[in-house]
C-alpha cells in the first residue's frame, strides 16, 4: 500500500489553506489563498461566501498538485473555520442571500443592548457560556432575516438556510445541512448542557428553527465529497480555536494554548463539565470525538492581534510586511512609553465593552515610528496576560508555562516579550499550523487513520522556548500604564454614533 | 573607456522614467519621452519585465517601478521576513531529520541566525538566534559564500580563525570548496567549528535569484555521519527543506 495521508483545511478569517499532513502528523503540503474583506461601513465587515467556497475547492487542488498526490491519497479532510460568521442561502438554489457576516462585525450593537437591556449582558450566559457582544451568530442571523421583506417568512417556511462557515462548506460538498457542536456553542444559540438547540434563546433572537443544521459531533464522517473534489470523505469540522487547542494536543484538563492569528484567542480544557466564567471568559464547547462525552473549555477572545499589525502595513504603511514590524521595533530599545490599545471592534475578553475604541496612550514629542511599532507588537502581549489572569482566577490554577501557536509565533521579539510580561516560558510547538493539525487529527480519529489521542501526543515536540527576563517592577509598571490605556478606550461610542 | 552599451544606457532611462513609487507610464507615453520606435523600447521593456525591475498594471496595461528595483537597495531579505516565510519548512526540516535547525544570512562576512527550531526530542535547548557564526567554519556560511563570490574574496583576504584542527584556514582550500559547493548545491562541515559536531546547509533563494539565507541541520558526528560523509537521506532533506522555501519566496524551480 502506498503512503496515505490526511488534509485539512483551514477556513480562516484572512485566507483558507490546505494543509497535507503524513501519518507522523509532519506537513507535506500547502496552499493558501486569501479573499476579500469588505468593509461597507465603519465597523461591518463582510465576506463573499461564494468566493470562499471556491477558494476551498481551489487550496485543496493546489496542495494535492505541489504535494505530487491525488484525492485517492487521502483518507480524509478535516475542516477547521473561522468562527461566529454567518451565511444565510436558499435551499433550492443554494444562493446566499446576502454576504456573510463576519465575527468582527458590529453592525448588531442594538439589537444586542435591546437584548441585555433589563437583564444585563450576561442574560443568557447561563443556558450558553456567552455575554451579549455583537461577536456571536444568534444576532447576526436575526439581522439579516430583517434585511430585506421577505426573508423572514422564508426562513420560517424552511426555504431558508443558516449556518457557519463550516455549516456552509460542508452543505456544499456533501449536501448534507449539518454543524459540528463546537461551531454550534457560538452561535448563542445552543443550550451548553443538551448542546442542542435552545427554544428560549432562538425565541429571543427571533431565529426560526427550521432553518437550523443538525447539531453533530467535531470528528465524525459528515458525508463524501462530491466531484470537486473527487469523493473524499469529510471526516471533522472545528471551529478554528477548538481545532488548535486539539492539534496542540491539549486533551486533559487544565491543558491549555493560545493562538496568534489575526486575533488571539487562548483555550483552557475543562473536561467533561461546562466551567462558568466569572471573570469575564467564555464557556465553549472543545470537541466532540464521535460517541465520546464532549469536552468543554474556558476561552479568553482577543479580537484584534495580528490585525492591528496588518492594520500597522495596509492602512498607516510604515512598514511594507508584517514581518517588518519586529525590524522596525529593534530600532529602539523600548515602547518609549507608548500603549496602543487596539479596541477596533471594541474588547473582547475580559472586557466584553462595544462601547470601546481604540487608543494609543502616553504620545509625546519623543515617539518615534519605532516605538508605535514596539506599541503594536506590545499590545498583543498585554492583552494576553489580561486573559491569562482571568484564566488564573476562574480555574483556580496559575498558569505555569503557555503554549502558543499561529503565524505571529514568527516573530522573536514577541514572543520574548509575551515570556516578559506572563512571567513563564512560552514554548512554540513544531507545527505552528495548529489550526489545520487539530482539524487533520479529528479527521484522522474519524476514519481510524490513527488509533486514538494518546497515539497523537507523540507528535508533539517543542521547537522554541522563550523564558521571562524582565524584572517584576518593569513589569508591573507596565501592567498598570496598559490597564490605565485600557480605561481610556472606555465609552467613546454613543448613542447616534 | 570602452564605449557604452546603448541597450543598458536605454533601459537605464526607461527605470528613470519609471522612478517614484506612483508613477505609472504606457508604452507610447515612454517610446515619446525617449524618442525611441515603440518595438525598440517594448522589448527593453521585456526585459526588465523578465527580472522584475518593472511590473505591469494587468488593467490599464502601463508600467511601473518594479518590487525586485526597490528592495534592490538591501543587500539581503530582511531575517525577520525570512524567518515567517521559513516557518513551516523549517519545522518539517527539524520533524523530518530529527536534529535542530537553524537558518542564517549574511552579515558583515558573518553568519547570523535568524532562526532556530529546536532538535525534537523535548530536551532542554536554548534559542539562538540573533548569534554570529564564522562563515568560513559553518555549512550555512559555506553554503552563502558559494553564492557571493565577492564575500568569499573579501573573506580570504583575512585572516581565517582557527577553531578546531579540521577548521579551512587556507584561503585557496576554502575556495576550491565553495566552487564544490557550488556544483553540488549543498555544504557541509565536520567539526570545523566544535569538535565533535558537525552539519550541512543548503542555500535559500529568492525570486531574482540571489542566495537570500541558508538552511542548516546540525548535531553530534555519531548522528549525523556515516563514515567520514554525512548522512544522504539527511542531506536530501536539507536540499528538499531549502528548495521548499525558495520556491515560496518566489524562486524558479530547479
Ligand atoms: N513576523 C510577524 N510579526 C508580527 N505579526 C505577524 C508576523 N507574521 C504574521 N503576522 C501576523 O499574523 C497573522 C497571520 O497569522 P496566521 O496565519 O496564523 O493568521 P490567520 O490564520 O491568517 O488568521 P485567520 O485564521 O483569522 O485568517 C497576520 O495578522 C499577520 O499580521
Ligand atoms: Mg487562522
Amino acid at each position: 500500500m502506498s503512503e496515505k495521508y490526511i488534509a485539512a483545511v483551514d477556513q480562516g478569517t484572512a485566507s483558507s489553506r490546505c494543509l497535507v499532513f503524513d501519518h507522523e502528523g509532519r506537513i507535506v503540503s500547502v496552499s493558501q489563498m486569501e479573499h476579500e474583506q469588505i468593509f461597507p461601513r465603519p465597523g461591518w465587515v463582510e465576506h463573499d461566501p461564494r468566493e470562499i467556497l471556491h477558494n476551498v475547492v481551489e487550496v485543496v487542488r493546489r496542495a494535492l498538485d505541489t504535494g505530487g498526490f491525488g484525492v485517492s491519497d487521502l483518507v480524509g479532510l478535516g475542516i477547521a473555520n473561522q468562527r461566529e460568521t454567518t451565511v444565510v442561502w436558499d435551499r433550492v438554489s443554494g444562493e446566499p442571500v446576502h454576504n456573510a457576516i463576519v465575527w468582527q462585525d458590529t453592525r448588531t450593537d442594538s439589537i444586542v443592548r435591546k437584548l441585555g437591556k433589563e437583564h444585563g449582558q450576561d442574560r443568557f450566559r447561563d443556558r450558553c457560556g456567552l455575554p451579549l457582544a455583537t461577536y456571536f451568530s444568534g444576532p447576526k442571523v436575526s439581522w439579516l432575516l430583517d434585511s430585506a421583506p421577505g426573508l423572514r417568512e422564508r426562513a420560517e417556511g424552511g426555504d431558508l438556510l443558516f449556518g457557519t462557515m463550516d455549516s456552509w462548506l460542508v452543505w456544499n460538498l456533501t449536501g448534507r445541512h449539518v454543524t459540528d457542536v463546537t461551531n454550534a456553542s457560538r452561535t448563542m444559540l445552543m443550550n451548553l448542557e443538551t448542546l442542542d438547540w435552545d427554544d428560549t434563546l432562538l425565541d429571543a433572537m427571533g431565529v426560526p428553527r427550521a432553518m437550523l443544521p443538525a447539531i453533530q459531533p467535531s470528528s465524525k464522517v459528515y458525508g463524501e465529497a462530491g466531484d470537486s473534489l473527487g469523493g473524499v470523505p469529510i471526516a471533522a469540522a472545528l471551529g478554528d480555536q477548538q481545532a488548535a487547542l486539539f492539534g496542540q494536543t491539549c486533551f486533559s484538563v487544565g491543558e491549555a494554548k493560545c493562538t496568534y492569528g489575526t486575533g488571539s484567542f487562548l483555550l483552557l480544557n475543562t473536561g467533561s463539565r461546562p466551567v462558568r466564567s466569572a471573570h469575564g471568559l467564555l464557556t465553549t464547547v472543545g470537541s466532540k470525538i464521535g460517541d465520546e462525552l464532549a469536552t468543554y473549555a474556558l476561552e479568553g477572545s482577543i479580537a484584534v492581534t495580528g490585525a492591528l499589525v496588518q492594520w500597522f502595513r495596509d492602512k498607516v504603511g510604515l512598514i511594507g510586511s508584517a514581518p517588518e514590524v519586529e525590524t522596525l521595533a529593534r530600532t529602539v530599545e523600548d515602547n518609549g512609553g507608548i500603549y496602543f490599545v487596539p479596541a477596533f471592534s471594541g474588547l473582547f475578553a475580559p472586557h466584553w465593552r462595544g462601547d470601546a475604541r481604540g487608543v494609543i496612550a502616553g504620545l509625546t514629542g519623543y515617539a518615534t515610528k519605532g516605538h508605535l511599532a514596539r506599541a503594536v507588537l506590545e499590545a498583543t502581549a498585554w492583552q494576553t496576560r489580561e486573559v491569562v489572569d482571568a484564566m488564573n482566577a476562574d480555574s483556580g490554577i496559575e498558569l505555569t508555562t503557555l503554549k502558543a501557536d499561529g503565524g505571529m509565533t514568527a516573530n522573536n521579539l514577541l514572543m520574548q516579550f509575551l515570556a516578559d510580561v506572563l512571567g513563564v516560558p512560552v514554548v512554540r510547538p513544531i507545527v505552528a499550523e495548529t489550526v489545520s493539525l487539530g482539524a487533520a487529527y479529528a479527521a484522522g480519529l474519524a476514519v481510524g487513520f490513527w488509533p486514538d489521542v494518546e497515539s497523537l501526543r507523540a507528535h508533539w515536540h517543542k521547537a522554541g522556548e522563550w523564558l521571562p527576563q524582565m524584572d517584576s517592577n518593569a513589569r508591573d509598571k507596565g501592567y498598570r500604564k496598559w490597564k490605565k490605556a485600557v480605561q481610556r478606550t472606555l465609552d467613546w461610542v454613543d448613542d447616534d454614533d | 573607456m570602452p564605449k557604452p552599451i546603448q541597450s543598458i544606457e536605454r533601459a537605464s532611462a526607461i527605470l528613470r522614467l519609471l522612478s517614484g513609487r506612483t508613477r505609472r507610464l504606457g508604452l507610447v507615453e515612454l517610446a515619446g519621452e525617449l524618442g525611441l520606435p515603440k518595438g525598440t523600447v517594448y522589448g527593453i521593456l521585456r526585459t526588465l519585465l523578465s527580472v522584475g525591475f518593472v511590473e505591469q498594471d494587468p488593467e490599464s496595461g502601463k508600467y511601473r517601478m518594479g518590487a525586485a528595483l526597490l528592495h534592490l537597495g538591501s543587500s539581503y531579505l530582511d531575517g525577520n521576513e525570512l524567518r515567517t516565510r521559513a516557518l513551516n519548512w523549517s519545522d518539517w526540516l527539524a520533524a523530518r531529520s530529527n536534529e535542530s535547525v537553524r537558518l542564517g544570512t549574511m552579515h558583515d562576512g558573518q553568519v547570523l541566525v535568524v532562526h532556530h527550531v529546536f532538535r525534537p526530542d523535548d530536551s532542554p535547548q536554548a534559542l539562538e538566534v540573533g548569534a554570529l557564526l564564522p562563515a568560513h567554519a559553518t555549512s550555512m556560511g559555506k553554503a552563502l559564500l558559494a553564492h557571493h563570490p565577492y564575500l568569499a574574496a573579501e573573506l580570504t583576504k583575512k585572516e581565517l580563525t582557527r577553531f578546531t584542527p579540521a577548521t579551512i584556514t587556507d584561503p585557496q582550500r576554502l575556495l576550491a570548496e565553495l566552487e564544490q559547493v557550488r556544483v553540488d548545491g549543498w555544504a557541509s562541515e565536520m567539526e570545523e567549528l566544535i569538535q565533535g559536531e558537525a552539519s550541512c546547509a543548503a542555500p535559500v533563494h529568492d525570486r531574482m535569484g540571489v542566495a537570500v539565507g541558508a538552511i542548516a541541520i546540525s548535531g553530534p558526528i555519531e548522528r549525523l555521519c556515516e563514515g567520514s560523509q554525512i548522512r544522504s537521506d539527511l542531506v536530501s532533506y536539507v536540499r528538499e527543506g531549502a528548495r521548499t522555501i525558495s520556491r515560496d519566496l518566489g524562486a524558479v524551480p530547479w
